[in-house]
This record gives structure tokens, C-alpha cells and sequence, in this order.
């Protein structure tokens, strides 16, 4: 997942984001979106959700040829609001419902009335992630070595 | 004469509710939960998830679960799981120089960009057991420090500034890797396959594999160039849309092994290079992995082969052990008919071998009557 960089997003931008974000959202605050709306979206599935496999590649040495890794398990979903919009939801693990929420959270992203409460939502929940990363990173830091050097003799 | 016996249903029946029983042992204990196994066993988890090549913490701790302990067992299930799953497809490649990292050390640079990161290692601790560990005993919270601004370059990256090591690069055209889940192994394989096969490889095989290079089978004067650990995005192309999105990440380890490498015709002398790429927090399998990797590629180097772990048909077509227990424990199986056929075989053979030695016997016997 990218930071935003400083030029404003276009729409592509902003749907890949909105997408990645509820992707790495936690079941309890996808939840907590719909809670805070005062009527419930109407929404058809489309597709799924279905958890299948994905097949995750690698490169030789880091930067080199494409190798196959290993699968992991990924859900995925389709749907289509009553007002019409289609939106998609996708994770790693098998967790259908988080999935499905997504979708819906992504379908709303692109219908106006919706907008600036999935754009909120969206960087609420980026903001959360970035800090229980940033907490990881800092907590790693702290187990950097210092090296000193120990001075011998006296000149 | 060919018998089918029939018999075993209710003794079947009853051994699976015994060890359901056993499974769930003390019913004045608390039963463990999958949520504990993910949390406090995560390294057996990863184990799991690596050489079952299949990424799912919830699952992995429960085929462990299921299997009272047994990771072989339990990477069995969780291999035999993956196969009832559709492949939705493949994966960006992940980009480990954009890691989310928990873990760094450098065994060639002291000082390099991004420092060395210790991480939650078991180095450095005195192996004595913890009596504190038989309480739940408060835990402490860990330190944080200012992370630094430098980006936690690759070693392996810093070597080929001076082009003192060979390259890894893309070929002109990326070719579509082979994938050993889709076609039967045939050898010789290309290195894709190796790593992919060498990734799901019993760690215990391939570290007595690459103990066996540091001993001097295929000697190879590796450094531990670099091994880092942490969380990577995994990203997919979404076709309805267009583009590609990160669906979450998973936690690997990389290693990196830089060994000596004198040269060829068509090589100046450089350093050349093992990888090691593993699921979850598994150092110990990263490390022999690009060792046996390392090995392996002998004769890429035109290296003379000499030793086991430089046999890529020996090293891969034992390295899975799902495939390595299945024909083992095969043994244990009714093998009645033919074990029948043999002892009538071995009798016939007896007996003949007995009427040779009675027959020599009197004849000797007569000899010296003679």
C-alpha cells in the first residue's frame, strides 16, 4: 500500500486507494461504517464472496527472475447497489463478511452522495494503519545496534 | 489366491473418536484456541504456512490443532486444503526492498544504511530455560525509538554498486515462471522451479543440506549478506478495474548469501549469490535455503559436482515432505498379500538352500569316510 503523494489523486487514484485501505481495515471498523449511517445502503452480491488462492511470486535475489512462491488464501466480492453503482472487495484470508462490506464500502465511494464519508472513512482507517505500523517500525528501532569502537592504547 | 478383507470400519471408527478424546486431553484444562496458536506459537504456525505453501495464519493454526502438535501432519492437511481452492490467479511479484521490516542484520557490513535491526530474536539469550514462562507472568511493553529517515537498503544492492557481485536482474523478456502446483517436476529444472520447490522444502532436509556445504561437502565460503524480515504487500491486478491493488501482506523472510566465487572465462572473480525466500518468521529455513540454493546452481559456474546438495534431482525429489511421509508411512499400511508372497518366496528359497547344504554336508561326509 502507497502513501498519496502530493498532486491530487485521479478518480483511478482514488477508487485503488479506497480499495486497498478496506482491504487492510479491521472487520470491527468496516463495521463501525455502517453503523454511523443513518439508512443502510440496498445492495445485490454480484460475485462471491468466494475465497480461493492466490499464487504469490517472488524475484531471484530480491530484483532478479520471477519465481513462483507460494499461494495464500485470498476472499473477494462483487456488488451492485439498488441506485446502480458496482463496487469490489478483495483481502487476504478467508473473512467474507469483511469482504463484503468493502465491496459496499467501495460501491458507495463512487456515487456523489457518498463521497466525502467513504473519502473520511478512508483516511481515518489509512490513518489508524499508519499507526500501528509506525509503532512497529519505532518498536524495531529500538533494537538497532550502536557500534563503539573501544579506544586501545594511549596514543 | 487374492482375499479381500473387509473388517476395520468399527475399530476405524472408534481409534478416530480415541484420538479426538486424547486430542482434547484434560477436560479440567481449558481447550486451546486457534486465536492462542496464531499468537503464541506464530513461529510453528509459520513453519506450517511455509512448507504447506499455502499463507493463512487461522488456517495453519488449526490444521496444528487438529493434528495434536505433528507439523508434518499438520502440513499435510493444510496441503491437502489447498488443493479444494480455485487459483484466482498470480501475484505481482512482492518487493522486498519496500518491506515493512522487523528484522535486518548484515553479516558482511557493520555499518550500512538502515543499521542493524535485531528485532525479536532469540540471539544473544542464554537458552536457560524461563521458569517465568511457567506463570503468566506480566509481560513488558516493548521500547520504541525514533525511527531513522534512511530507506533500509539491501545489502545485496550495496555490492552491486561496485559490480563486485553478480546481478540480478529481470531477463529482457519476463517469461512466465514454471509453477511445480501446475506441471510435474522434469529435470533439470530451471531455478524458478527450484525455488519454488526449495520454499515448500522441509526445513530440517534442507538444513542438514546446507550444514552438509558448510562441512565441505561443496564447499562454498558463504556470508550471510543479509536476512530481513517483515511484512510485504501483496499485490494483484483487478480486471474489472484496470489496475492493481494491494489485497494485504504476509510476513516473509529473505536471505541473502554472498559467496566467493573465483571466476571463470567468461566471468571476472565476483561474488555470487543464494537466495533464500520463506514464508512467515523462519530465518534458520531462509538461510539454508540459499545455501542449497547457492549449491545448486554449480553448474551455472561450471563448478565440478561432487556432493549430495548440489544434486538438484536428489535434493528436490526429496525435499517435500508431504510427498516424503506419504511413501514412508505408505510401509505401515496391509501389506498382507504381498507380504504373503514374499514369505513363500523366501521359503521356497530356503528350502533349497537346504537341500544344496544337506547335499554338500553328506557329500563331505563321504568323502572322509572314504
Amino acid at each position: 500500500m502507497q502513501t498519496q503523494n502530493a498532486l491530487p489523486e485521479t478518480p483511478d487514484q482514488t477508487r485503488k486507494r479506497t480499495i486497498e485501505v478496506l482491504a487492510h481495515a479491521s472487520l470491527g471498523r468496516l463495521k463501525q461504517f455502517f453503523a454511523d449511517l443513518d439508512e443502510q445502503p440496498e445492495f445485490q452480491m454480484m460475485r462471491g464472496p468466494e475465497t480461493g488462492l492466490v499464487m504469490i511470486r517472488g524475484r531471484m535475489g530480491g530484483t532478479g527472475s520471477v519465481f513462483n512462491l507460494g499461494e495464500a488464501t485470498a476472499t473477494r466480492a462483487t456488488v451492485r447497489l439498488t441506485t446502480g453503482e458496482i463496487g469490489h472487495g478483495y483481502r487476504l484470508g478467508g473473512d467474507r463478511d469483511a469482504v463484503r462490506l468493502s465491496a459496499v464500502i467501495d460501491a458507495l465511494g463512487t456515487r456523489d452522495a457518498f463521497k466525502p464519508k467513504v473519502s473520511r472513512f478512508v483516511e481515518e482507517t489509512e490513518a489508524t494503519i499508519k499507526s500501528r505500523e509506525d509503532k512497529q517500525r519505532a518498536e524495531t528501532a529500538a533494537t538497532r545496534v550502536n557500534f563503539f569502537t573501544m579506544v586501545r592504547g594511549d596514543d | 489366491m487374492y482375499v479381500a478383507v473387509k473388517g476395520g470400519e468399527a475399530a476405524i471408527s472408534n481409534a478416530h473418536r480415541l484420538l479426538a478424546d486424547r486430542r482434547r486431553g484434560d477436560r479440567n484444562l481449558p481447550a486451546i484456541s486457534v486465536e492462542q496458536i496464531v499468537a503464541q506459537l506464530a513461529l510453528s504456525v509459520d513453519r506450517i504456512m511455509a512448507e504447506a505453501s499455502l499463507y493463512d495464519k487461522t488456517l495453519a493454526a488449526l490444521a496444528m490443532r487438529q493434528a495434536r502438535g505433528d507439523m508434518i501432519e499438520a502440513i499435510f492437511i493444510l496441503r491437502a486444503y489447498r488443493t479444494t481452492l480455485p487459483r484466482f490467479g498470480y501475484s505481482n511479484p512482492i518487493n522486498t526492498g519496500e518491506m515493512l521490516v522487523e528484522r535486518r542484520i548484515s553479516a558482511t557490513y557493520k555499518d550500512l544504511p538502515g543499521g542493524q535491526l535485531l528485532g525479536p530474536t532469540f540471539d544473544y539469550t542464554h537458552r536457560l530455560l524461563d521458569p517465568d514462562l511457567l506463570n503468566d507472568s506480566p509481560v513488558e511493553e516493548p521500547i520504541t525509538a525514533e525511527t531513522g529517515h534512511e530507506p533500509i537498503m539491501r545489502v545485496a544492492d550495496i555490492l552491486a554498486g561496485e559490480s563486485l557481485i553478480e546481478m540480478e536482474e529481470p531477463g529482457e523478456e519476463e517469461t512466465t515462471p514454471g509453477d511445480i502446483t501446475r506441471e510435474p517436476l522434469e529435470f533439470p529444472l530451471g531455478r524458478d522451479e527450484r525455488l519454488q520447490a526449495l520454499a515448500r522444502g522441509d526445513e530440517g532436509f534442507l538444513l542438514a543440506l546446507g550444514y552438509s556445504t558448510q562441512r565441505g561437502y561443496a564447499r562454498s565460503h558463504p556470508f550471510a549478506g543479509e536476512i530481513r524480515i517483515g511484512l510485504v504487500d501483496v499485490e494483484v491486478d483487478i480486471p474489472e478495474l484496470g489496475f492493481a491493488v494491494s489485497i494485504g501482506k504476509v510476513q516473509i523472510t529473505e536471505c541473502q548469501m554472498v559467496n566467493q566465487f573465483k571466476g571463470s572465462a567468461k566471468q571476472p572473480p565476483q561474488f555470487t549469490r543464494g537466495y533464500g525466500l520463506v514464508f512467515g518468521q523462519s530465518e534458520r529455513k531462509a538461510m539454508a535455503m540459499s545455501l542449497v540454493d547457492r549449491a545448486l546452481r554449480a553448474s551455472e559456474f561450471g563448478e565440478d559436482i561432487t556432493a549430495p546438495a548440489q544434486d538438484e534431482e536428489f535434493v528436490i525429489s526429496h525435499s517435500d515432505n508431504v510427498q516424503a511421509t506419504g511413501f514412508v508411512e505408505h510401509l505401515k499400511l496391509p501389506h498382507y498379500v504381498d507380504f504373503q508372497a514374499e514369505l513363500d518366496l523366501v521359503r521356497r528359497m530356503r528350502a533349497e538352500y537346504e537341500a544344496t547344504q544337506t547335499g554338500t554336508a553328506t557329500t563331505e561326509h563321504k568323502e572322509a569316510a572314504e
